[in-house]
């Protein structure tokens, strides 16, 4: 974690009753960090984002924001914080700028209101009446909304659903901004690479719990995991008996449509042997060939398969597969 | 950075800057609500048609229908009817019209989102009351030029008439909104909203004397009727309206003043703690 603590809680325990949601959650969360919270639905990431923002009492545990127990914080606090939540309200009478204005008027210290207008591309749209925007310019002015009281924590909750490709690609590129200038952001989100592109932290929430906590390349172990290598056995290689691998029992073969497929825990040595056998052989190449580290995505699937044994596991991709 | 939001030359900061954090006050934040909301509510054209427009066509109906004077007096009953809808129109455009927007507001994430700022509740009880005042007395205006212009009401003719009208009227807002406000919780969601603000809205207006002559109500409905604020609008805006010779058709034989002052004012700081405990910023959470 760098920097000072904008957010720290340690077991972190919620029940609806009976029901618990919550399990002893920990997390800790520096100024300037995107901080990303990922999980299934169910998981907690509402409950927990309720409690941090000070819409849900806790049942136990400790929580800190901003260096205040949300739970008792008054205006001061709610000043320094910047909610962007999935309903946005209905100010659909309003233009852009009146609402972003109104908004402006209620915090001691906010940014321009033309810059946050500018910034979140809705410049083109600032006489409009938000009831006429489209569903991706309506998800900016949320954003819009949620940021312009100059907050030193954003919570985002799912920023870019619903945007298209290039609104998406803007809205990242204004979360980052917002990070450059020291705002701490917290987002949940459903899209995988989203926390790739952004963020430098993410925990996956579990059930209640915090599964897996890291750095999007390092989780689950992802840089020093299994890779998958793959190539089409074709030409000379089609008819050629595949290598055996020094770890491998079984003799190499390709599936039926000529695709092989390796899961390796040594890419290097295993594209060794494959490609002094297809020298051998009389190919100079391994066509189709691709060498992929397991993706977040492999990964937190992966993990709500096993945490939740009633899912079965993502089916293989076609072709035969080999553990090397 | 290029492009970013600080548009000092700061660069990084690395530690907030030291800023002047003043709270915007409450009666700011609160006059900037009222102009939102008086803005949003105009702005929607149908919904003021229409809201102004209900009053005006009861008031060209039952007017209409009764002809003559109120049974047992010299008051033409036009008269006691325009009173009694002027009382009518103030609450349909206070405690059902701030009913029914709160209870949607709460089910689109509207309050959420307003809840999320440093904003306090008081700012936002205000704004809704200042825009309850404001068509509040647009209607009661418009209500009054069509009834002195079609149904020869007279305006009052003496200082002490206006001010009778005027603290009822003021009264009658103030006590009609906060009950709105507390009333909006009542509703569980946008859809039942309309609904289940025209029960008491429907039922007090029958009762309290606004289309018929009150004391010629049945005696239990006279009772509950003088319970709640309508019955005493009504009665106060006839005392400023009508003929000190009607009197004798009031309940007490008199305007009763004092008491329609003290149990206005009394729903008024009643109707504020209701509306306290009904509403509270954490519970602008949409259920799911």
């Amino acid at each position: 974690m760098p920097g000072p603590e904008i957010i720290g809680v340690s077991g972190l325990r919620k029940s609806y009753g009976a029901v618990p949601v919550l399990h002893g959650v920990d997390l800790h969360v520096g100024r300037g960090e995107i901080f990303a919270l990922l999980g299934p639905n169910g998981a907690g990431k509402t409950t927990t984002q309720e409690i941090l923002t000070g819409f849900s009492s806790r049942s136990a545990g400790s929580v800190s924001v901003l260096g205040q127990d949300p739970a008792g914080a008054g205006p001061e606090w709610r000043a320094r914080l910047g909610i962007v939540p999935q309903d946005m309200g209905s100010f659909d009478e309003l233009s852009v700028k009146e609402v972003v204005a109104h908004f402006a008027s209620l915090y001691p210290d906010p940014f321009p209101v033309d810059t946050v207008i500018q910034r979140t591309g809705l410049g083109e749209k600032a006489n409009e009446r938000t009831g006429r925007l489209s569903g991706g310019q309506q998800r900016r002015l949320d954003i819009a909304l949620g940021i312009v009281g100059r907050p030193e924590l954003v919570f985002l909750d799912e920023p870019t659903t619903g945007l298209d490709p290039e609104a998406r690609r803007v809205t990242w590129e204004l979360i980052r901004e917002l990070a450059s200038d020291g705002t701490t952001v917290m987002l949940t989100t459903h899209y995988l690479d989203e926390v790739e592109a952004l963020c430098e932290r993410v925990a996956i929430l579990l059930k209640g719990k915090v599964a897996a906590l890291g750095a999007p390349g390092d989780i689950g172990g992802r840089a020093h995991g299994e890779a998958v290598i793959e190539f089409h056995a074709d030409g000379p290689l089609r008819d050629a008996q595949l290598p055996a691998l020094h770890n491998a029992g079984t003799p190499l073969a390709a599936g039926p449509d000529g695709q092989v497929r390796i899961s390796t825990a040594t890419p290097a040595a295993v594209l060794r042997v494959l490609l002094d056998w297809a020298v051998q052989v009389g190919s100079y190449d391994l066509p189709g060939l691709t060498v992929t580290r397991p993706t977040l995505e492999d990964v937190y699937l992966r993990m709500i398969a096993s945490a939740d044994a009633a899912t079965p596991a993502p089916a293989p991709a076609p072709g035969l597969e080999y553990i090397a | 950075m290029t492009g970013g939001f600080e548009t000092t030359a700061a660069g990084n900061r690395a530690e907030p800057p030291a800023r002047e954090r003043r709270m915007p006050s409450v009666v700011r934040v609160a006059a900037a609500r009222a102009g939102i909301e008086v803005k949003c509510y105009f702005r929607n054209r149908q919904a003021v048609i229409f809201t102004f427009a209900l009053p005006l066509v009861l008031l060209l109906i039952f007017g209409g229908i009764f002809s003559g004077d109120a049974p047992g007096t010299h008051t033409p009953m036009k008269q006691v009817l325009i009173a009694g809808i002027i009382a009518s129109g103030i609450m349909s455009t206070t405690f059902s019209s701030l009913a029914v927007a709160i209870a949607i507001e709460r089910d689109d994430g509207t309050l959420r989102r307003l809840a999320a700022t440093p904003m306090s509740p008081v700012s936002y009880f205000l704004g809704k009351i200042a825009q309850a005042f404001v068509t509040g007395v647009l209607e009661t205006v418009v209500l009054l030029t069509v009834g002195v212009t079609l149904f020869g009401l007279h305006l009052p003719n003496t200082g002490a008439r206006w001010f009778t009208f005027a603290w009822v009227v003021v009264l009658g807002i103030v006590a009609c909104s906060f009950l709105g406000i507390a009333y909006s919780r009542v509703a569980p969601n946008a859809r039942a909203a309309a609904p289940v603000v025209q029960l008491p809205y429907l039922a007090l207006q029958l009762i309290s004397g606004v289309f018929f002559v009150f004391t010629q109500l049945p005696k239990p409905m006279q009772v509950v009727a003088s319970c709640f604020p309508l019955k005493w609008m009504a009665q106060g805006l006839r005392s400023a309206f009508l003929s000190d010779s009607f009197q004798q058709a009031e309940p007490a034989g008199s305007w009763e003043h004092g008491r329609t002052a003290l149990i206005l004012g009394a729903w008024c700081v009643a109707g504020l703690l209701l509306s306290l405990v009904a509403f509270k910023w954490e519970r602008a959470k949409k259920v799911r």
